[in-house]
């Protein structure tokens, strides 16, 4: 802000409070100036970067292997779909076909993080509204999911599962009878998390019609993912874009027309019946195969330039590669959905109370050090 | 629309525009225009019925040793075609280009980042500053020459 500017709203009603970057309901470091004249929003402001790492930076310096362990720490809820786009544009490059298991592994494995990322946000969402009881119920039944990751990978955040050329590890024995002992017991806590927040009238009155934002906007401010399908417009790169075991399943994109907070949560709601579903169309076609392609212990790609995007819990990630043929890349870049997304906020929020501020952020799913980077 | 028709639509707007050559084809349609002609190409692009790319979704630059290049991918969300437009900038030491947030929001951010970490001055740009960094942060950390005292990267 100018200090003409600042001058003008001086002279005005107007006030200003910052909102972080330490606040509960901003999930990491964020902090909005809030331009305000009474309770209503007249403007948002976000600033960024109290996390920025210089991902991409250090990325110059990496070699291939190297880069995918940077990218789990960008957006930690959806590491799994975040090493994945990084490994595709590396077999892009090398033009390395991968066998038909890992393929299934790593769609079962995307699948399964993104119901984690939606289990968490769905948790902590009912929370920021006041509903303490959402949290305990998300974290519930994200710890199987979280047990799953352990036994496969090691890790439960931050699985660095994905190798260029396949997965690190082959599944564990027990793998497919653990999932399917999850999709069992979720598929009956499911209609809880309706009971408990989107059938309650409290919640109904606290998103409907609140953050409206237009189809137009929508695709003018690149809004990925389930907040850009909630106002109409077909995004899914699973099914544009179809990589790994996509194109063999038969899934519905979840698209509606509100573009409202409620939208935005129903969408993800719906979702994750869909992951559900192409999960048990795959766990028990888990093809025979290698699940590790060999390749040279240090990876050159030829001098072009590759993207390569998924699709992540929050919408669209794209990895964009320039090589000059050496074993570092010239130039990595990383389209993350939340910065895109939280461009976004300033329309929706403008014109609508303080209160609702929190909803349309916990509608937008922001994850800080996938925006910062 | 496939990409010899593309192309030649593309020539038919009468912007000077070249189109790299290279033994690997390149992934998208890649055509090549200068700084000074990158707004209008890119709203052709976008308001031509033909063409529409109405979606924005990465917009990143590089540095090279002698110039900047800003880099603009495209989409066209009814058809999913795809288009990267490379404006070339030859000024190093004050590069400037023009901005195009007016005909994509989403380029509000973008461009305010490529200003934060290579120095490009986007004209036309309704709020241009720092957008990760501190506002009085010296040099440009994604530029290739770039001195970082520290320098956590090769510790």
């Amino acid at each position: 802000m100018s200090v003409k500017e600042l001058h003008k709203a001086t002279q005005s009603q107007e006030y200003f409070v910052n909102m972080g970057p330490q606040h509960p309901s901003t999930h990491g470091v964020l902090r909005l100036l809030l331009t305000l004249d009474g309770e209503t929003i007249t403007k948002v402001e976000p600033h960024l970067g109290y996390i920025h790492r210089s991902i991409e930076k250090m990325c110059e310096k990496d070699s291939y292997q190297q880069i995918v362990h940077l990218t789990d720490r960008m957006d930690y809820l959806s590491c799994h779909m975040n090493n994945e786009a990084v490994c595709l544009a590396v077999e892009k490059g090398l033009e390395l076909e991968v066998s038909d298991r890992v393929k299934v592994i790593r769609t079962i494995m995307s699948e399964l993080t993104r119901l984690s990322s939606h289990q968490l946000w769905w948790g902590v969402m009912g929370m920021d509204l006041g509903a303490i009881t959402s949290f305990l119920y998300g974290f519930r039944d994200r710890e199987m999911i979280t047990d799953i990751f352990e036994e496969t990978c090691g890790a439960r955040l931050t699985m660095n599962y994905n190798v260029p050329g396949g997965v690190m590890f082959d599944i564990p024995a027990n793998f497919q009878t653990k999932v399917k002992e999850f999709i069992t017991h979720f598929r009956k806590k499911l209609p809880e998390y309706d009971q408990l927040m989107t059938n309650n009238i409290i919640f109904r009155n606290r998103t409907e019609g609140i953050g409206i934002l237009t189809k137009e906007d929508a695709i003018s401010f690149g809004v990925t993912g389930p907040s850009g399908r909630a106002s109409g417009w077909s995004n899914d790169i699973r099914k544009s874009h179809s990589y790994s075991a996509y194109d063999r399943v038969d899934f519905k994109e979840i698209i509606r027309t509100e573009g409202d907070s409620f939208a935005r949560y129903k969408a993800r709601i719906d979702e994750m019946w869909e992951s559900m579903n192409i999960i048990e169309q795959l766990i028990d076609n888990v093809p025979e195969g290698s699940c590790r392609e060999k390749t040279k212990a240090v990876i050159k790609l030829p001098k072009m330039e590759i993207y390569q995007s998924v699709e992540t819990a929050r919408g669209e990630l794209g990895v964009y590669i320039n090589s000059d043929g050496k074993k570092n890349p010239y130039r990595v870049k990383f389209r993350s959905p939340g910065f895109s997304n939280l461009n976004a906020l300033n329309t929706m929020a403008k014109g609508g109370k303080i209160a609702d501020l929190v909803t349309i952020m916990s509608t937008i799913d922001l994850v800080i050090p996938d925006i910062d980077r | 629309m496939n990409r010899e028709e593309l192309q030649d639509k593309i020539n038919s707007f009468g912007i000077e525009v070249s189109f790299a050559e290279s033994e690997v084809p390149t992934q998208f349609l890649t055509p090549e225009v200068s700084s000074e002609n990158v707004h209008a190409l890119i709203s052709e692009l976008k308001n031509n019925s033909d063409t529409n790319f109405d979606y924005l979704f990465c917009q990143t630059g590089i540095d090279f040793p002698d110039h900047i290049e800003v880099l603009y991918h495209l989409r066209n969300t009814q058809n999913n075609s795809e288009i990267v437009v490379k404006a070339k900038i030859e000024d190093r030491e004050n590069p400037s280009i023009a901005s195009v947030s007016d005909l994509y929001k989403t380029a509000d951010f973008h461009e305010r980042e490529i200003f934060d970490l290579f120095g490009v001055k986007f004209n036309n740009h309704p709020d241009l500053r720092r957008i990760f960094l501190d506002d009085d942060w010296e040099g440009f950390p994604l530029r290739k020459d770039y001195v970082d005292e520290v320098n956590i990267v090769e510790l």
